[in-house]
Parts: C-alpha cells; sequence; structure tokens
C-alpha cells in the first residue's frame, strides 16, 4: 500500500517535466523565422504541395488543437511524422534507441564498477596515499572531456593494441556488448570521478554514526560494517547524485555515439538537427525527456526500496 | 568576518589571507592565472598566427618550432590551443557566472519570503533541473541555427537552478539569524535584506559550486563544439579542433591530444581551486557560527 502510494505520487510528480517540455519544444518550433515546411524541404516543392503537408501534418489547425492532438497521440506512441525520412518518428527512434540504451546501461554499470570499489577502499583509509591519489584522479577525470577520452581509447585500444572493436554497434548479444565497452569505459570516465567523489564523501559520514559504533563494539567484523551498515547508507545520496547527472549524461551520450559511429539516438538527433526536420525534434525532445524523467524516477524507487523512511516521507 | 580591532595594514592582511590558504588553491590560482595570462596576451604568446595556413610544414610532430605539431592544414596547434584558450575561458565564465547573478537572489528570496513565494519558486526550480539541457539546446538550435549565442539561451535558461538551490538552502538558516531579525526590526525593506544582507552570507557554496559548473560548461562548450552545434571552424575553438584532428588520428595523434590537454589542465585548475575554496569558507563558517 505505502509502495503502491509512493510509485504514484513519483510518477505524477514527473507529469509537470513531460508537460513542460512538450509545450516548450512545441512552441518554441512554432518561433522559427520563416516556413518550417518550406525550410525543412528546402524550396523545392510547389506551393500546392507545401499547402497539402500543412494539410496532411493538420498543422493548419489552431495550435491549442494542434498541440493537444500531439499529446494525445504521444500517450499513445504516436510521435508525427518525419516528412524528410518519410516514415513515421515512432519507427525511426525504435530503429535507434537500443544502442543508446546499451551506452546509458554499459556506462552506468562500469561507472559503478570503478567507482564502488575505489571509493570504499578511499573511505577505510581515509587522508592515505591511495586516497589522495583516487581523489587526485577523479579530479583530473571530472575534467576530461568524454569525446577526447574516446578518441583517445580508440587510439590505444583499438587501433594500436586492436583488443576492442572501435566502432559499431556489432551482432548478438556479445557482439553489442563487446562493442560498447569502449564507448561505456567513456561514459564512465565522465561519471565514475563524480560517483567517486560523492559516495567517499558518504561513506565517511555513515562512518561516523552511531550505530556503526554500536556496531563495532558488538564485534561485527569491519569488512561486514563497511560493506552492510555504511555502504547501505552511503548509496542513498549516490543515487542521488547519479539522478541529478543522468540529464548530463544523456547529452554525453549523444556526443559519445557520435565519435564511436553508434547507430543510436544521438546520431538521429544530430541529423535531425541539421535537416531541421521540426517533427523528428519534436518527437525526440519527448523521447529524451522520458528517458531522463524515467532515470530520476528509478532512482527515487531504487531509494524507496533502499530506505523505506523514504516511502513515508511523501 | 570584521572582528579585527586594531586594523593592520593592507599587505600584512593581504599576507595573512594567503598564508592561510591550502596549497591545493594556492596550485589552482597559479595554474589559473598562467592559463588566463596566455589567453589575454595571445598574439605575444603565440608563436604563429592562428588562422595561418602553410602548405610545407603539414600535420608535422610536436617539435621546438611547432610545440604542439601541426595540423593538417599546416596550422601551428600551440598558437591554436592559446587562442582557444581566449573563447573557451570567456565564454564558459559567462556560461557560469551570468546564471549565478540571478539564480543566487532568486533562491535567496525563495528562501527568505518561504511560503508560496517559495512554493512557486522550488516548483519553477525542480522543473528546470528536471528539463533535459540536451532537449533545450536541441530547440534553440532549431529555431535560432548552431552557434554560441544557441548554447549562451540553454545555459542562461537552465543553468541558475543550482544556483538558486544552493542559495535557498543556505537562506533557510540564515534568516532565522540575529542580523536578519535586526535588518527586519530596523524596518529594512526586503530587497535590501535579501540583496545586502542575505546574498553575501548565502553565496559561499554557489561559489564552491561555481568551480565545478565552470569545468562543465567548458565541457560542454566543447562538446557542443564537437558534434557541429557549437563554434563553427576554423575559429579555434578547444572541442572544435578536437574534432578536427578526428581523421587524422592515426597519423597525427597531436591534434586531437593537445586541446584536450588544454581543457583538462584548465579543468583540473578550477577543480583545485573549488576545493579550496570550500575549505577555506567551509572553515570561516564554522568559525564564524
Amino acid at each position: 500500500m505505502l509502495v503502491a502510494r509512493y510509485v504514484i505520487s513519483r510518477v505524477l510528480h514527473t507529469l509537470p517535466v513531460l508537460i513542460g517540455v512538450t509545450l516548450f519544444t512545441f512552441l518554441a518550433i512554432q518561433f522559427v523565422p520563416g516556413d518550417p515546411i518550406r525550410i525543412m524541404t528546402r524550396g523545392h516543392v510547389s506551393d500546392a504541395e507545401v499547402a497539402a503537408i500543412y494539410d496532411r501534418l493538420g498543422m493548419n489547425r489552431p495550435l491549442a488543437i494542434q498541440y493537444g492532438s500531439f499529446i494525445v497521440k504521444a500517450a499513445t506512441g504516436d510521435l508525427g511524422e518525419s516528412i524528410i525520412q518519410n516514415a513515421p518518428v515512432s519507427e525511426l527512434v525504435g530503429e535507434k534507441i537500443a544502442p543508446t540504451m546499451w551506452l546509458l546501461g554499459m556506462g552506468t554499470f562500469l561507472s559503478i564498477i570503478i567507482a564502488l570499489p575505489l571509493s570504499l577502499l578511499a573511505a577505510a583509509w581515509p587522508d592515505s596515499a591511495f586516497d589522495h591519489t583516487v581523489r587526485t584522479a577523479s579530479m583530473i577525470g571530472f575534467a576530461m572531456p568524454p569525446f577526447w577520452i574516446g578518441l583517445l581509447l580508440i587510439l590505444g585500444f583499438g587501433l594500436h593494441l586492436g583488443w576492442l572493436p572501435i566502432s559499431g554497434y556489432g551482432d548478438g548479444f556479445l557482439g553489442h556488448f563487446t562493442h560498447m565497452i569502449l564507448p561505456g569505459l567513456t561514459i564512465a570516465f565522465f561519471l565514475a570521478p563524480i560517483l567517486i567523489q560523492s559516495l567517499r564523501a558518504s561513506l565517511l559520514d555513515a562512518l561516523d554514526a552511531d550505530h556503526i559504533e554500536v556496531a563495532r563494539s558488538r564485534g561485527v567484523p569491519e569488512w561486514r560494517i563497511y560493506l552492510k551498515h555504511a555502504l547501505r547508507n552511503a548509496l542513498l545520496p549516490t543515487l542521488t547524485v547519479l539522478s541529478v547527472n543522468i540529464s548530463w549524461l544523456v547529452s554525453g551520450a549523444v556526443v559519445v555515439e557520435s565519435v564511436f559511429a553508434l547507430p543510436g539516438l544521438g546520431s538521429l538527433l544530430i541529423r535531425s538537427v541539421g535537416y531541421r526536420d521540426y517533427p523528428l525534434i519534436q518527437g525526440l525532445a519527448l523521447v529524451f525527456a522520458v528517458i531522463v524523467v524515467a532515470v530520476n524516477l528509478i532512482a527515487d524507487l531504487c531509494n524507496g526500496i533502499i530506505d523505506r523512511r523514504v516511502l513515508r516521507a511523501t | 568576518m570584521k572582528t579585527e580591532v586594531a586594523t593592520p595594514g593592507v599587505l600584512e592582511r593581504i599576507a595573512r589571507e594567503v598564508g592561510s590558504w591550502s596549497f591545493t588553491l594556492k596550485l589552482g590560482l597559479l595554474l589559473m592565472t598562467i592559463i588566463i595570462f596566455m589567453a589575454v596576451f595571445a598574439p605575444w604568446v603565440a608563436p604563429f598566427d592562428p588562422e595561418l595556413q602553410d602548405f610545407d610544414v603539414i600535420l608535422m610532430p610536436p617539435d621546438l618550432t611547432h610545440l604542439f605539431g601541426t595540423d593538417n592544414l599546416g596550422r601551428d596547434i600551440f598558437s591554436r590551443v592559446i587562442y582557444g584558450a581566449r573563447l573557451d575561458l570567456s565564454a564558459g565564465f559567462l556560461m557560469t557566472f551570468v546564471p549565478m547573478v540571478y539564480g543566487v537572489p532568486i533562491g535567496a528570496y525563495a528562501g527568505y519570503r518561504g511560503g508560496w513565494v517559495d512554493m512557486v519558486v522550488g516548483s519553477v526550480t525542480n522543473m528546470a533541473i528536471a528539463f533535459p539541457f540536451l532537449v533545450m539546446i536541441i530547440v534553440v538550435v532549431a529555431v535560432i541555427g548552431p552557434g554560441i549565442n544557441a548554447i549562451f539561451i540553454s545555459v542562461f535558461l537552465l543553468g541558475w537552478t543550482m544556483y538558486a538551490r544552493l542559495a535557498r538552502a543556505e537562506m533557510m538558516v540564515e534568516r532565522t539569524k540575529d542580523y536578519m531579525l535586526a535588518a527586519r526590526v530596523l524596518g529594512y525593506p526586503t530587497r535590501i535584506i535579501v540583496l545586502r544582507h542575505g546574498v553575501p552570507n548565502t553565496v559561499a557554496s554557489s561559489v564552491v559550486f561555481s568551480m565545478s559548473d565552470f569545468t562543465l560548461n567548458i565541457l560542454l562548450l566543447s562538446g557542443l563544439s564537437f558534434i557541429g552545434l557549437g563554434i563553427q571552424p576554423p575559429t579555434p575553438e578547444w572541442g572544435a579542433m578536437i574534432a578536427d584532428g578526428k581523421e587524422f588520428i592515426l597519423q597525427a595523434w597531436w591534434i586531437c591530444t593537445m586541446p584536450g590537454l588544454a581543457i583538462v589542465l584548465t579543468g583540473t585548475a578550477l577543480s583545485l581551486i573549488g576545493d579550496g575554496l570550500a575549505r577555506r569558507l567551509g572553515s570561516r563558517h564554522g568559525s564564524a557560527g
């Protein structure tokens, strides 16, 4: 009951964001100087054809009705139609969404794999040489542009050593997996430092708490204290950091896709902006907003599972 | 802060202040000073014209004449990196501190007033925080075309939110303190209380955050230029230069590597300053109580 109420309240919280994003996108496109259809078709069509496109897309209806129908259709998975690519937007997105999801998933996974042991060890021996090395490395890592890391990884692992594929998406699960290692590592270079900084700080805070002292005095082994008690309490703030940065992560993913020539939403996006394919831009804006909002939602729900007090707070 | 009874000389006070800085703060400030110096005096520091194409020295590896080598058009990469610093630093500066200038007062005001003002500001802030930056930049680029203006507009619309949130949180603590109460009892208008008394005392966490924000903004600018939505070639900009070198990465690793190192160095310097400021301001806050 508590869980259901929490989930519903969180889902309802996402609605204003989605409405805001779609409304903003929709209104902004109205401000495009000139006739969007003529810009899209680059003047290669006659007046009658332009009028026909207006008719087909329903763009001569009042704005409020256009927006309302976009929302209603979007709710059923219909994101409109790309005039330039002559295909439904949802179909174009459907073709390209898997590599992007792989990339985000792999990036987050590798970041956690890297950040977790490093911050645990750094927090176990604060102010040691290891701690200082980890903190300096994460400071430098934070300043590294993801696309630059990507190029260096391509140069090192892909071209010189020849260990890993450097571009494309591969075939089958194993193919996807190996093709995603370098792009995922690129994301991890950017994300892991942020995670390490917050995880280390919150681990140190958590280790200061009274219940840790109690556990120590009861003779709970030190490794258990770290893994069970401290880590559990340090995960909450880290999840929050992760969800705050998801918007950056998605933007980073677009750039990383371009480095590794991944056929994902990022390449679709760059193309749509280049061609000024407004229906596609509008659809992609909503898709990206949904991804960001959904990850935030998952982080919220994980918070609720890790710490049941969060459930009662809403 | 103003507890000195016998006012020591200016120089002495500066010396005492500098002496209290941590090593990270000094190192970061030193690095940043060097970088800013090179950017400001680029025409004198740079050995070559950044746009000069010399087809006799195409794709030359780094040597004593061309410290960072040359690119596919024979341009001197060291000179281009120095000129690029002008653009990346000034754009990053504006992207960070313009939103801070209105973000902090907005948050401080909401935190001071509380009630419905706080609720309205709070929901607008939350909404803007959740608004994916990528979507904003796509939409703005779709309307006005790629370039630095599109990036500025997007960042000015969304970048203030963290500052508002931080200032609000600090103001919630500050507003119950005696000096605030005193200002209110003395009948100062809210505007004065918030801007003159509140903001200076709520700005510390924003200043610390602004250093990592600065780094993120340089990364953002260079990333967008890399995918072609930001600064357009041939203007020397670090991200655009990395994009230029992408095709030649096998023959000439230095074209991509050098501008990237410039970004890493700048970002690290800013992080060091942020780290040092966090300790400096944190301790002062602690002792001032």
